[in-house]
């Protein structure tokens, strides 16, 4: 497998996607990107990849079933997410919209953890600090502001060098319509800040199609705030990979934001809720999914690797072993108590709050007496 | 042990409340795999194909295609071998085991809504909240599965999806937390209160006149049967002892209706002025422990109309065929209380500086929404006012309170487009804008009294600084 780590000057990079993997599972290469990775490496993001969906068919399911509020599938995207989420160390923070369910595998969220939130027992529940990785954002962009001003954070505690953090700031491209993703290009490039945008170009805002949305490709948008802009093949798993690495280690480094546009491709609807075959054209999804992110792994594998035959059976395995864990562990989450909203509000005790909870509590038990 | 569970329609969408069963893709003797698709239906947001959230046979199928049903509706009964106890990973029994063990215990539960207590799923789900009471399910779930061969089952047909709602659940009396709160403060016991409200719930309503009824003297020990006496056999009625405060308001309008002839005349008053100075009067120290409502003004402007006008400040003495005019004014104030609606008045309100009549109408208020009204509050009122507009309406055609001369009604003060200026120099504003409407007897009033009557109180209101000039 190639050791050679990319030769990106820091300059923008488009209007060709970046892509180290055909959809015919074919390597090619690029003169300022490289995947250095192992083959043993290549079996990992199989792996991933394949749980990643699974995940998140068997979610969509639950919703279909009453058990979740809720889902938005992540269907086509799992190269970009895992690509993207591979590339981050663990002194790395990324700041997820809802739909980054690929990169919480790869930061250690567990699944169940994911799916509280869409049963509605709670409001995220896992340790962003331990996991490097935030929690949801339902606002639109709005995490892009939160990214943004935690990498001057990491400016101000002096961890920006050669042993540095960065973050990865996701958004769609939808997102890039906000104002608030403007604000936080400005800022991050006012300020210099170790901070990767990572846009999911998955073809639609909802129903808008991004032809709406901007004039010219969104990875050129950095332009105008001063910082590179690099697209990249987001179904391709190993471009996004040393596409994200290359520019995380830019920001880490003291180079400053960097704007990377994944384009790929929502094979699913925008949420659950959603009906994607009233505004979108059949064979633009047919043609997607031949440059299914999966697939070309799979035919890379099959002609690299000679066990592939046994890790597939076993990813499989694994895979039914995860969706039947999900499948039970949802059911059985118990409903939490009304006053365990107030737990996790504040770090550190806050009076007000403790007395909005003894009222609360006070309420809840006047109606004793009565029922 | 084989186990029959049923899938429930859920909520695909976000707060859908129903969905139209398209078409079936299984059918009773089938087998189907988790996730395998077995219906699609059609919402009022997308057309969505429900996976089985359950391996096994397709025992039976619930609800016709075609048939709209209500969230929460069973679609199809699906028969499992699972090895007993049904336990999920955590201890938490499965879906399947809550279903037989709630049923068995009378709670009802939901199918694929979780393990919760059912009245923590009640949030949003009126349909679903009632869908225990459809018979044909729970019975199954009971039965062994063998017992009942799936003919047996009845299907829920087009018309039938809605038709549970009307289900009196036994235990604890269903009510939100409000409602509750109020028959606490009330006393009222909940217990022996018939509900009217959907799937079963007490109302506010229902608490208000189970507290009316309780408050009112009993007419003799016939009259003492309770309430929950109507539950039962007349389901589809609640009938409500004429009682206490509903018995007294009903006698007083009657009188009052069928003896003074009532006319009403109404004027639009621009009150944007009034309301700039109601503004700077709350910023008045001598009035900064006071509400200063729009209410205190109105009441001033009827003051200061009435003296102009004292002959509408008068009552009407039948026995002695006489009309008795009043020097002072007992201004009366339609409130609705917990008991129902009372007319308290402010003695000697002509009398009063605007701080302490703004006081008087706070207390009385207060007394009123605690319901610690004394009879002598209510008695010798001379002319009221009733203020429709806190309910958000524009105007009405008010009842005199028996022998009163004349009542009047404050609408909604609204921001309306209006003309002003004069000559060329005609414009539309935003202003406020407010219905007044005054009824009067016409036995004491003629239009022409009337008509000045309320147009004084108008003037005051378009123009405060007129109260200078006339008092």
């Amino acid at each position: 497998m190639g050791q050679v780590a990319s030769a990106w000057d820091g300059t923008e990079v488009g209007p060709d996607p970046v892509q180290l993997l055909t959809p015919a599972g074919r390597r090619v290469k690029h003169p300022s990107f490289a995947a250095d990775v192992t083959l043993e490496e290549v079996r990992g993001f199989y792996r991933d990849l394949v749980l990643a969906r699974r995940l998140d068919t068997e979610a969509t399911a639950l919703q279909r079933q009453g058990e979740l509020g809720l889902w938005p599938p992540a269907l086509g995207q799992e190269a970009a997410q895992i690509g993207s989420g591979r590339a981050l160390t663990s002194a790395d923070h990324a700041f997820p919209t809802y739909r980054e369910h690929g990169v919480a595998l790869t930061r250690g969220v567990d699944a169940l953890e994911l799916l509280r939130m869409f049963r509605g027992v709670d409001h995220g529940g896992w340790d962003p600090v331990a996991t490097g990785f935030h929690l949801y954002t339902i606002v639109i962009g709005a995490q892009t502001l939160h990214a943004t001003g935690y990498a001057m954070g990491l400016q101000r505690d002096g961890r920006v060098g050669d042993d540095g953090s960065a973050v990865l700031a996701y958004l769609g491209d939808g997102a890039t319509s906000q104002g608030a993703v403007s604000e936080a290009f400005v800022w991050a490039a006012a300020m210099n800040a170790p901070i990767v945008f990572f846009c999911q170009n998955n073809g639609w805002a909802i129903s808008e199609p991004t032809s709406k949305q901007t004039r010219i490709p969104i990875y050129q948008r950095a332009r105008g705030f001063g910082f590179p802009g690099v697209r990249v093949d987001g179904n391709d798993v190993l471009g996004v990979l040393a596409v994200t690495r290359a520019a995380l280690a830019h920001a880490r480094e003291g180079g400053g934001p960097v704007l990377v546009e994944a384009v790929t491709y929502r094979m699913g609807a925008h949420t659950t809720s959603d009906d994607p075959s009233r505004y979108r054209d059949p064979d633009e999804v047919a043609a997607w999914r031949a440059r299914d992110p999966i697939d070309r792994v799979r035919a890379l594998l099959e002609r690299e690797d000679a066990a592939f035959a046994g890790l597939a059976a076993a990813v499989e395995r694994e895979a039914e072993e995860l969706a039947e864990r999900v499948r039970s562990g949802v059911r059985s989450m118990p409903d939490p108590a009304p006053l365990d909203i107030y737990d996790d509000v504040y770090a550190e005790p806050h009076a007000a709050l403790e007395r909005e909870r003894a009222e609360h509590a006070a309420y809840l038990a006047s109606f004793e007496e009565v029922s | 042990m084989r186990i029959e569970r049923h899938f429930a329609l859920p909520d695909v969408g976000e707060g859908l409340t129903e969905a139209e069963i398209v078409s079936w893709r299984v059918k009773p003797g089938d087998t189907v795999a988790v996730n395998d698709v077995v219906v699609e239906i059609e919402t009022a947001k997308s057309l969505v194909e429900l996976p089985s959230p359950y391996a096994g046979e397709v025992a039976a199928l619930l609800v016709e295609a075609g048939a709209t049903v209500p969230v929460g509706t069973p679609l199809l009964l699906v028969a499992s071998e699972v090895a007993e106890p049904v336990e999920g990973p955590a201890g938490v029994p499965a879906p399947g085991a809550v279903e037989l063990a709630g049923e068995a215990a009378g709670e009802p539960v939901l199918v694929g809504y979780g393990t919760s207590s059912a009245p923590a799923r009640r949030r949003r789900r009126p349909a679903a909240a009632s869908a225990p009471a459809l018979p044909a399910p729970s019975t199954v779930g009971r039965a062994p599965a063998a017992a009942v061969p799936a003919a047996t089952v009845p299907a829920v047909t087009a018309a039938a999806g809605t038709a549970h709602t009307d289900h009196v659940p036994a235990g604890p009396p269903l009510a939100k937390p409000p409602v509750r709160r109020l028959a606490r403060d009330l006393g009222v016991d909940l217990r022996a209160v018939t509900p009217t409200g959907p799937g079963g719930t007490v109302t506010r309503e229902d608490v208000e006149q189970a507290s009316a009824a309780s408050l009112a003297p009993p007419l003799g020990a016939a009259s003492a049967a309770p309430l929950a006496a109507a539950t039962g056999a007349e389901a589809d009625e609640q009938r409500i002892p004429v009682r206490g405060v509903r018995r007294s308001t009903a006698e007083a309008m009657v009188r009052s209706a069928f003896t003074a002839p009532h006319v009403t005349v109404f004027q639009t008053v621009d009150v944007t002025l009034t309301m700039e100075l109601l503004d700077r009067l709350k910023a008045r120290p001598e009035l900064s422990d006071v509400r200063v409502t729009p209410l205190v003004l109105v009441a001033r402007a009827l003051l200061l109309a009435i003296r102009r006008n004292p002959a509408i400040n008068a009552t009407w003495d039948d026995p002695a065929q006489e009309i008795v005019v009043k020097r002072r004014v007992n201004l009366g104030i339609a409130a609705a209380t917990p008991r129902g609606l009372l007319v308290p008045n402010v003695k000697n309100a002509d009398a009063m500086a605007l701080p302490e009549l703004a006081r008087a109408l706070q207390d009385l208020t207060t007394k009123a929404r605690e319901g610690r009204m004394q009879p002598a509050d209510m008695q010798g009122g001379t002319i009221t006012i009733t203020n429709v507009g806190v309910f958000g309406i524009d105007t009405g055609t008010p009842i005199l309170n028996p022998g009163e001369a004349a009542i009047l009604a404050l609408g909604a003060i609204r921001w309306m487009p209006w003309v002003v200026g004069s000559g060329d120099d005609r414009r539309i504003e935003p202003r406020r804008v407010v219905e007044l409407a005054v009824s009067f007897d016409h036995r004491m009033v003629d239009g022409e009294l009337g008509a000045r009557f309320l147009a004084d109180v108008a003037a005051v209101l378009a123009d405060p600084d007129v109260a200078l000039v006339w008092s």
